[in-house]
């Protein structure tokens, strides 16, 4: 069963074409990663489903729902998650409040002015918040300022974040970029736990083979703003058509 | 106590104890002696110390929490005050009735303003509200001279109908018969200390002013508040609306300075125009970022520090100099008296200046750094580096 049914959809800025014509199906509960050389479309097609960007034609159907014309925060509420290319926390404030935000929005909608309130005596929101660092393995840090955090431990806060909320999909925007190998393992290790541990459907567009082939199920590969092929890892990585298109002589 | 953590209390203990012993506190030299001039404990001053305060306590609920930058405060101060007027002019003078329509008025006008304003962010954000309070200006100025009695400024006049005025009811602003202009002088031995109906009006109601914006502080929203400041691409990917937050915040802070207006009005009944000038606007920024921007306790030391300083140093004139300086050889006098005029009297501003820039550049976070970097140096210098982490990771103090 999909979970992500993308039609037809095409994106034009000025005279560059940076989409044309994509369909695409992510299957609920995979893992399904869209790789492509720089410029392809895949940033483009992902703020196409987040409602960042609206497409020039084409429809995006997220479980049955057109996602099309909506904000970026009723598409969160109705079950998407995303995480940027360079981690996007609130920096201002502690870990443990960063976890609160998010638990929140879930529980009280987009806006909700509980101004009598006090966040100290929301046990249960404090708990599940502390029961995700600790799943993040960042109990320790809940009291760290955010922006002092390292690349790493801000992306599995960012994921974490994500994840409290409990989307039915979860977008990762190259999650590893720019990040240390063992950091990048590392990464690779939690999203695997997550997709073992939970019932969720991940889209991840990225650049590194390491991590597509260790987590992907399925690949799209796009190119020049349109879908190459789409296939299970172990085809994408003989595809003579891929080769050609994006891996080149690397592999 | 009252929902807040012990510290939080104590906070609300401090400024409550400041608030009402501040009769005493501004007072300490003698009344005959050469520093009487630095007592500040007279009603006028108490009662702008106070006022000031809660339009700064609100201001800071919007430009500390969300980062939001209003250069147009003024006008709902100026909002309040025409509303409190009106009413002394068609009802009463009873104070009540007023302060309740300026409370409100200043909501809804900044209802207005902030719908329109919060479209965009950062400076353009700050050039829409500025462009707002001088249009709200020109307006107060000539355009609605019937509702606002123009260059004049709005006051009572004998011929007003004061529907509800009792003819035994006393004929200045009053809180159900009590004067607010009344004031009993206490004197002990050399000192005198002023008790003002006025000024008690004004303390009590910034002390429930400042535990309302310590309640939004320690809330949920206060937290989405301080989202807002932090990262709104993050906030909105995360399913929240920021409008409806930034504009909450906008309308309570423009509800405080509708409230201060309205008190300004009670404690002396007029309302000008150039209450509502950009000038005025700008003092409550220089307010909320000499105190600490965002912290709990600095708006209130902003606002007492600039109406102390406007309040005193413009009193001293070359005179009072001379009367200081006359032990100097008279060239020298003459010379040191020369560079200080410039920093007193009208050149009070001048001072302010220079204190300001200090203030920016050697404490970023206001006083209450300075507070904060002082309690340290002062109970700490055992323990080392640990107390730095625990002063300075304290968002509100």
């Amino acid at each position: 069963m999909s979970i992500l049914e993308v039609k037809d959809v095409s994106k034009n800025f000025g005279g560059l074409k940076a989409l044309s014509n994509v369909n695409l199906s992510v299957v609920e509960n995979t893992v399904h990663a869209i790789i492509g050389p720089n410029g392809a479309g895949k940033s483009t097609l992902l703020n196409c489903f987040v409602g960042k960007l609206i497409p020039d034609t084409g429809s995006v159907m997220f479980d049955g729902q057109s996602v099309l014309g909506r904000k970026p925060y009723e598409i969160n509420q109705m079950g998407i998650s995303r995480v940027f290319q360079t981690p996007e926390i609130f920096g201002d404030l502690t870990v443990i409040e960063n976890m609160l935000i998010p638990i929140f929005a879930k529980r009280d909608g987009s806006f909700r002015m509980h101004a009598l309130e006090t966040v100290a005596n929301e046990s249960q929101i404090i708990d599940q918040a502390e029961q995700m660092l600790e799943e993040m393995n960042m109990a320790d840090k809940r009291h760290m300022h955010s922006a002092s955090l390292s690349r790493g431990d801000k992306r599995r806060l960012e994921i974490g974040m994500c994840l409290s909320q409990e989307p039915r999909l979860l977008l990762l925007d190259e999650p590893t970029a720019g990040m240390a190998r063992a950091d990048t393992n590392n990464t690779i290790d939690l999203l695997k736990r997550i997709k073992d541990e939970r019932d969720i459907t991940i889209a991840i567009i990225e650049h590194d083979m390491h991590v597509v082939f260790s987590l992907a199920e399925r690949i799209t590969v796009l190119a020049q703003g349109t879908p190459l092929v789409e296939d299970t890892p172990e085809n994408i990585k003989v595809h003579p058509k891929v080769r050609e298109a994006y891996l080149g002589e690397s592999v | 106590m009252f929902g807040l953590n012990q510290k939080d209390a104590r906070l609300l203990l401090i400024v409550a104890l400041l608030a009402l012993l501040a009769p005493f506190l501004l007072n300490p030299f003698p009344t005959d002696s050469a520093m009487a001039q630095f007592n500040a404990g007279y009603p006028d001053l108490m009662q702008r110390f106070a006022i000031f305060g809660i339009l700064a306590i609100g201001y800071n609920i919007l430009f500390g929490l969300t980062g939001y930058l209003s250069f147009g405060h003024a006008a709902f101060l100026g909002a309040g005050s025409y509303s409190a007027v009106w009413m002394f002019k068609l009802l009463s003078y009873n104070i009540v009735p007023g302060i309740i329509l300026s409370v409100i008025m200043a909501g809804l006008f900044s209802l207005l303003i902030g719908f329109i304003s919060l479209r965009r962010s950062g400076i353009y954000f700050s050039i829409l509200t500025l462009a707002f309070a001088q249009m709200s200006f020109a307006l107060a100025y000539s355009v609605l001279t019937p509702i606002t009695n123009g260059e004049t400024g709005l006051q009572v006049y004998t011929d007003d109908p004061q529907y509800l005025q009792s003819v035994d009811a006393p004929n200045v602003p009053n809180l159900f018969g009590i004067v607010m202009r009344d004031t009993y002088t206490l004197e002990v031995g050399a000192w005198s200390f002023d008790f003002n109906n006025g000024y008690y009006l004004c303390a009590i109601l910034m002390i429930a002013a400042f535990y309302l914006s310590v309640r939004i502080y320690r809330s949920p929203f206060g937290l989405m508040l301080r989202a807002v400041k932090s990262n709104q691409q993050r906030m909105n990917y995360t399913g929240l609306s920021t409008r409806p937050y930034t504009l909450a915040a906008f309308v309570i802070s423009g509800m405080y300075a509708g409230l201060a207006g309205g008190l300004l009005a009670s404690m002396d009944p007029l309302a000008g125009a150039e209450r509502m000038q950009w000038t005025a606007s700008g003092e409550v920024v220089l307010m909320t970022i000499l105190g600490g921007v965002g912290t709990l306790i600095g708006p209130i030391l902003g606002a007492g520090f600039i109406k102390y300083f406007e309040n005193i140093f413009s009193k001293i004139n070359d005179a009072t100099l001379h009367s200081w300086f006359g032990f100097l050889p008279d060239g020298i006098e003459n010379g040191v008296v020369w560079v200080l005029e410039h920093f007193v009297g009208a050149g009070w501003h001048m001072t302010l200046g220079v204190l300001f820039m200090l203030v920016v550049i050697f404490l970023p976070g206001g006083l209450v750094e300075g507070g904060q970097k002082l309690w340290a140096w002062a109970f700490k210098r055992g323990t080392g580096g640990k107390d730095k982490t625990s002063g300075s990771t304290n968002p509100a103090e």
